[in-house]
């Protein structure tokens, strides 16, 4: 057996699991899906004195859109917001595929992947450009972190220790939004080296209404690029003016440089997959979200 | 710390104490002797241990045994209905050498199992997709995704299965 000794409370309700962190404060790690923990606790990198097991509590699962929102509980698996993307998101359906492997996507929850918060992982700059939040419990209080207030440093997000991610939010895209995703890995499932997610609407007068341009693999945290969104708002998407919009992205991005990637090549890499996506989203634009 | 959990494996109940930090892999290869489970990486990267849990493909080597508990588990021990004679997915292997040393094996065939039956006339870049999530050093691959295309068609001819 590797992961270094720890005491294993089932929780059988979320209000069960908030108490349970109550009382073990920082010593404590929620298992959800496990696919990020377990390793971490195989590696030793991890040493929690206490587990607190969530996958039964049945107040946790679902997966429900209702008025243009979608509402993740803490229980439901990747592959579930899959099956629901193949008809509901062609954005998350795609990014999805991304994710590792079906057989880890089959255990891991999306509100899990939210807040174990790898730079590189796809669905947290996703949940940046749809303008999402995470719905944060403790004992006898409830808050919203809005996405942009949740991502400190890798693996860091604002959450307390005694607080349970009990939902996640996306903002479904407005109808006729166009999209485009793209990422750059050494091999399928591998975390990104560098990746991107871009959503574009038009107006009657073929000028940009709503732009978000989201990176991941290129920092501590995924980014929302306000440069790049703010060269196309309210201007026609022209060839020329994705160029500079990705430019612009790029140019104010920092990333790290690591013995995958120098920071240099990430930031050569981001402009163009940028400029694939913006390009992607606008040829999409006028069809179905 | 230890922990009861009962488990139905390959359709057989069984009620094991185990200790939690144990996974589902230890649990079915020293406490069940079901050592046609595989480990490889031992942090879901190879895919050699996956098994079904409910059905569905997961890595056993990122679950907690303790977590098995009140849930189905098949492995490859319970791929093949008596015991005896193959299943088609392992006669399509073996039929088109899917197969050399035979350590990532098991792993593959359970994720086929449940593979063809959301893909039973797969695409060769579904195939290749799929078999993303698992390493063979031996094969070069080429055989295995022959192997499965082979078993999709066995599968479609010998007609719907229980």
């Amino acid at each position: 057996m590797k992961p270094p000794p720890f005491e294993y409370v089932a929780a059988s309700s979320a209000a069960d699991a908030v108490e349970a962190l109550r009382r073990y404060g920082d010593e404590a790690k929620i298992l959800a899906g496990g696919q990020s923990l377990i390793p971490m606790l195989a590696l030793r990198l991890a040493r929690p004195s206490a587990l607190v097991d969530i996958n039964r509590c049945d107040d946790l699962e679902g997966l429900v859109e209702s008025d243009g929102v979608l509402t993740v509980g803490a229980l439901a698996r990747q592959r579930d917001l899959e099956r629901w993307a193949q008809s509901g998101s062609p954005l998350l359906s795609e990014a999805l595929g991304w994710v590792a492997h079906a057989p880890i996507r089959n255990r891991g929850t999306v509100v899990g992947n939210l807040v174990h918060a790898d730079p590189a992982s796809e669905l947290p700059a996703l949940l940046l450009c749809l303008d999402g939040s995470v719905l944060a419990r403790r004992k006898g209080a409830e808050r919203v972190i809005p996405a942009d207030k949740l991502y400190l440093a890798p693996l860091t997000t604002s959450l307390e220790s005694d607080e349970l991610a009990t939902s996640a939010r996306f903002r479904l895209p407005p109808e006729g939004a166009g999209w485009g995703f793209e990422e750059v890995a050494r091999r399928h499932g591998d975390f990104a080296l560098v990746g991107c997610a871009a959503l574009l609407a038009l107006d009657g007068a073929r000028a940009v209404s709503h732009a978000r341009l989201g990176f991941f693999g290129v920092g501590g945290t995924p980014v929302r690029s306000g440069p790049g969104e703010a060269t196309l708002m309210g201007r026609e998407p022209t060839p020329a003016r994705i160029v500079e919009a990705a430019k612009a992205a790029a140019a104010a991005l920092s990333p790290d440089g690591d013995l995958h990637a120098s920071a240099g090549y990430r930031k050569k890499v981001a402009a163009t997959l940028a400029e694939r996506a913006l390009t992607a989203a606008v040829a999409r634009c006028g069809g179905v979200r | 710390m230890k922990r009861t959990v009962r488990v139905k494996v390959n359709g057989r109940d069984c009620e094991q104490v185990v200790d939690v930090r144990a996974t589902l892999a230890e649990f079915l290869r020293e406490d069940l002797d079901l050592t046609g489970t595989h480990v490889g990486c031992e942090h879901g990267v190879c895919g050699a241990c996956t098994v079904l849990f409910d059905g569905l493909p997961v890595r056993a080597c990122l679950m907690l045994a303790a977590q098995a508990d009140g849930h189905e588990v098949t492995t490859i021990e319970g791929v093949a209905s008596d015991g005896e004679a193959l299943h088609p997915i392992q006669e399509a292997f073996a039929a088109k050498h899917g197969l050399q040393c035979g350590y990532c094996t098991p792993g593959i065939i359970m994720s086929v199992c449940a593979f063809l039956k959301e893909h039973p006339a797969p695409t060769e870049g579904e195939i290749r997709e799929m078999l993303s999530g698992h390493l063979c050093r031996c094969t070069g691959y080429h055989f295995i995704v022959e192997a499965i295309a082979e078993a999709a068609r066995a599968l479609a001819a010998a007609g719907p299965r229980p």
